[in-house]
């Protein structure tokens, strides 16, 4: 029972994913659909009748029974101060819109704590990636998608504790000299712009970057036999990003460097 | 395969393999994408061997790398059949029922005893045991490979090894078992299938096949020949005999591709008329009589691309193309109406239906079924076939419906250009994985790992020379001389050298590599080039 809602619901399916096939949405920050839930952000967390504590519905498996609520006035103002906390320290201006509608949905204030604010300088070692710490909320997604769930590459850890955790290279080494092969599969899972191409990175900090204006088109990477899709987003007829859409079974989201950056060679 | 032209599984059945052997491809670098679904597999419990002269970044993953001799891939199939048979492992209902040539085949490989394959591949015989016994216990058998065995002079009989195994094994026909052909450019396949090989008409059809052909020419209103064309290497030797006089290059660059370069781009040279229609003013455009600037197919041009998998997908233009570049298709147009055929405003989608009538593999595939099902994979005979994620499935159909598949005893012949003295390196070339083929492309994008036209080598045999990474050496074949800057790197045995083909403008590999081509498949042997190296660079190749 979800929302008083009767649920027949798969053995094995996760509360969120349940709650989706009635048409129930529960926001999230740290989930991806081609990603294992991380349970980092506590934006997915609901009530279950008999359990005290708030769970997070990204990974609790559903149970016989489960008398389950994800909008009561306790959800509520608990998602409300998860993004209160996460705007106290971060940069979420840039972030994806979805983020920017919980805001107003959770009428949640940016200013509502006064929080210290990470204020370090962008980390651009190369032409192709850029870091802001101050966008970074910790959700583990870029680290899990270079790492065991995507590419395998383990470029990228969290290193430090506390308010002193960042992710780091091995050793903090610049990121060419790093084990990074560049596949970008960590920018395409960020969901603040703490890591983004630096192609937008340039245009959003030079305020050139007009969502609005975009519209994206589906087609295939022509840099290999395996057919990636890419979605090309493009603004004013220049290509000004590349993804590749997270529900298509060849790249699941996925691309290498040529996939998503080598696109640059039509400018 | 089997009358086939395509590889038999989909990537996602590579999941759910036991067994995987990558065979002569580095799909770490040359597939990532494939590759992510290949780690999948190792995590669901599947065993990788990496068949490979190199250790390469693929290989890192296998639980076991068989670092054979370049060239000796048939002399390790061969022997491992032979185990195979030996170990009782081999599949008897299925080769009964659905495979030909069998007796025939294992007294072929009778001879090649696992010492005698070691003395051929430089393997040790307890590996080449293992990974017999390997394949035969495993009950899904993945054979994935690239250029690492078709870049040979027995390029098709090394195909032919491979199939042989699955067959012997019955690792074909099923979810899961297969044999898995990467393909290294996006529409190779596609290219194939519509006929854009010299024996082949629409639906990959011979053109012999006089109904295919009739078809067609009711299609098209014009009589076609019967038969086969030149393929491209034939093509070159007919430039040099000036039996071909006039050539139209559709994004390609063969003065930098082709083997044995100088030789390439003197027939290019010699030709009464060439006209190249590319994205950029690619080496071969700068030998051009007319070029037609072209737009980029993947983000500039509507139609479609086919997958190693045989899944067809649509491109689609999202930009307008520079200048003043057309769509290839347009230019072809054009060109037709100025010969006196006006066919009428070019469309990719009526092309695409006109494809469908002649191609029955294609019929189901409309435009707008390719869009909402995120391509299909052919067969697709109607609009109500789902499309086949696997082929030869009927193999294991009691009676056997259809011909049955052939076993094809081949023998191991050593690579052409042979290490003596004067030669006594092995180079062999591939991808790296931030570039792409000659570099037309990806060397207009920043790179961050780019390593540039390095010659790789073992410490070891640069210590031998004399030489340590940065130091520039003079590469020679019996073709010709290059320069090239040394990289050390782990995974090379003594005696192999590494380049890649990217950077033809810094060190134009492809002037050392031979140009003898397979008979059966008219690849040439990039894959195995005998040279010297030598310090003081500049001062051999002045001479």
């Amino acid at each position: 029972m979800i929302d008083g809602i009767e649920v027949d619901a798969k053995a094995g399916a996760t509360i969120r994913s349940a709650a989706e096939t009635v048409g129930i949405e529960i926001p999230t920050l740290c989930w991806a659909r081609n990603l294992n839930p991380a349970n980092a952000c506590r934006l997915c967390v609901v009530e279950v009748e008999g359990t005290r504590p708030l769970v997070a519905s990204c990974s609790r498996t559903v149970e016989d029974q489960m008398v389950i609520t994800t909008n009561s006035a306790r959800v509520r103002e608990n998602r409300r101060s998860v993004l209160e906390l996460l705007a106290s320290a971060v940069e979420l201006d840039w972030a994806e819109s979805e983020l920017v509608a919980h805001f107003v949905e959770y009428e949640a204030r940016s200013d509502h704590f006064d929080g210290t604010k990470l204020e370090e300088a962008s980390k651009i070692h190369d032409d192709l990636f850029a870091r802001e710490y101050s966008r970074c909320v910790l959700c583990y997604r870029c680290v899990d998608a270079c790492g065991d769930q995507a590419q395998h590459t383990f470029a990228i850890a969290i290193a430090g504790r506390g308010f002193e955790s960042r992710v780091s290279t091995e050793f903090d080494v610049r990121l060419p000299d790093s084990a990074c092969v560049y596949c970008g599969n960590c920018i395409a899972v960020c969901p603040t712009g703490a890591l983004t191409p630096l192609t937008e990175f340039v245009m959003r900090t030079e305020s050139t970057w007009v969502q609005e204006r975009q519209v994206v088109t589906h087609t295939v990477c022509a840099f290999c036999g395996v057919g990636c899709n890419l979605e090309l987003h493009v603004q004013d007829d220049n290509i000004v990003k590349v993804t590749s859409p997270s529900d298509h079974d060849i790249s699941l989201g996925n691309l290498c460097i040529k996939g998503r950056f080598g696109w640059q060679h039509l400018d | 395969m089997f009358g086939v032209g395509g590889g038999t599984s989909s990537f996602a059945e590579i999941e759910d393999a036991d067994l995987i052997l990558l065979w002569g491809s580095n799909a770490r670098d040359a597939h990532p994408i494939f590759f992510h679904h290949l780690l999948k597999g190792i995590k669901n419990g599947a065993r990788m061997w990496a068949i490979d002269p190199r250790r390469t970044s693929s290989a890192k993953f296998a639980d076991t790398w068989l670092g054979l001799e370049v060239g000796s891939d048939i002399a390790l199939a061969n022997a491992l059949a032979r185990e195979i048979i030996h170990n009782g492992h081999a599949d008897e209902e299925f080769i009964a029922n659905a495979t030909s040539g069998y007796a025939e085949f294992a007294a072929s490989v009778e001879d090649w005893t696992p010492e005698r394959a070691s003395d051929a591949t430089k393997l040790p015989t307890a590996e080449i045991r293992a990974l017999a016994l390997a394949i035969g216990q495993s009950k899904k058998v993945q054979i994935c490979w690239t250029l690492g065995i078709t870049e040979h002079h027995t390029g098709v009989d090394n195909v032919h090894a491979l199939i042989n195994l699955a067959l012997l094994t019955g690792n074909v026909g099923r979810w899961g078992s297969g044999l898995v052909p990467l393909r290294g450019q996006n529409n190779v396949q596609g290219g194939g299938d519509m006929g854009a090989i010299p024996l082949r008409l629409p639906g990959f059809t011979d053109v012999s096949d006089a109904v295919q052909r009739e078809r067609c020419e009711r299609e098209w209103g014009a009589s076609l020949p019967d038969q086969r064309g030149w393929h491209m290497s034939e093509m070159f030797d007919a430039m040099h005999e000036r039996a071909l006089r006039a050539l139209w290059v559709i994004g390609e660059n063969p003065a930098d591709s082709e083997a044995d370069a100088d030789h390439a781009r003197a027939a290019l040279s010699g030709l009464d008329i060439l006209v190249v229609q590319d994205l950029y003013l690619t080496r071969t455009a700068q030998l051009a009589d007319v070029v037609f600037p072209a737009a980029a197919a993947w983000a500039e041009s509507d139609g479609t691309v086919t997958n190693s998998e045989r899944r067809v997908q649509r491109v689609r233009r999202a930009v307008a193309p520079p200048g003043e570049a057309h769509d290839d298709l347009e230019i072809i147009f054009d060109v037709a109406k100025i010969c006196g055929h006006d066919w009428g405003s070019p469309d990719a989608e009526v092309v695409w239906d006109e494809l469908r009538r002649v191609s029955p593999s294609h019929a189901g595939m409309t435009y707008a079924r390719l869009s909402d099902l995120g391509g299909l994979q052919w067969p697709c005979l109607d609009e109500s076939d789902p499309g086949a994620p696997f082929l030869h499935g009927r193999l294991w159909q009691q009676p056997l419906v259809g011909a049955r598949a052939p076993f094809a005893a081949v023998e191991w012949r050593p690579p052409l250009d042979t290490l003596d003295d004067d030669y006594p390196f092995r180079l062999t070339t591939g991808r790296v994985i931030d570039s792409y083929n000659t570099g037309v492309q990806t060397e207009r994008y920043p790179s961050p790992i780019r390593t540039g036209d390095t010659l790789d080598i073992c410490r070891a045999d640069a210590s031998s020379i004399g030489v340590t990474s940065g130091d520039r050496v003079a590469v020679a074949s019996r073709r010709g001389a290059i320069e090239m800057t040394i990289r050390i790197v782990e995974g090379l045995p003594r005696g192999l050298v590494f380049s890649t083909m990217h950077f033809p403008g810094a060190a134009d590999v492809n002037r050392l590599i031979s140009d003898a081509w397979d008979p059966k498949s008219g690849t040439a042997e990039f894959k195995a080039t005998a040279v010297r190296i030598d310090r003081c660079a500049s001062e051999i190749v002045a001479q």
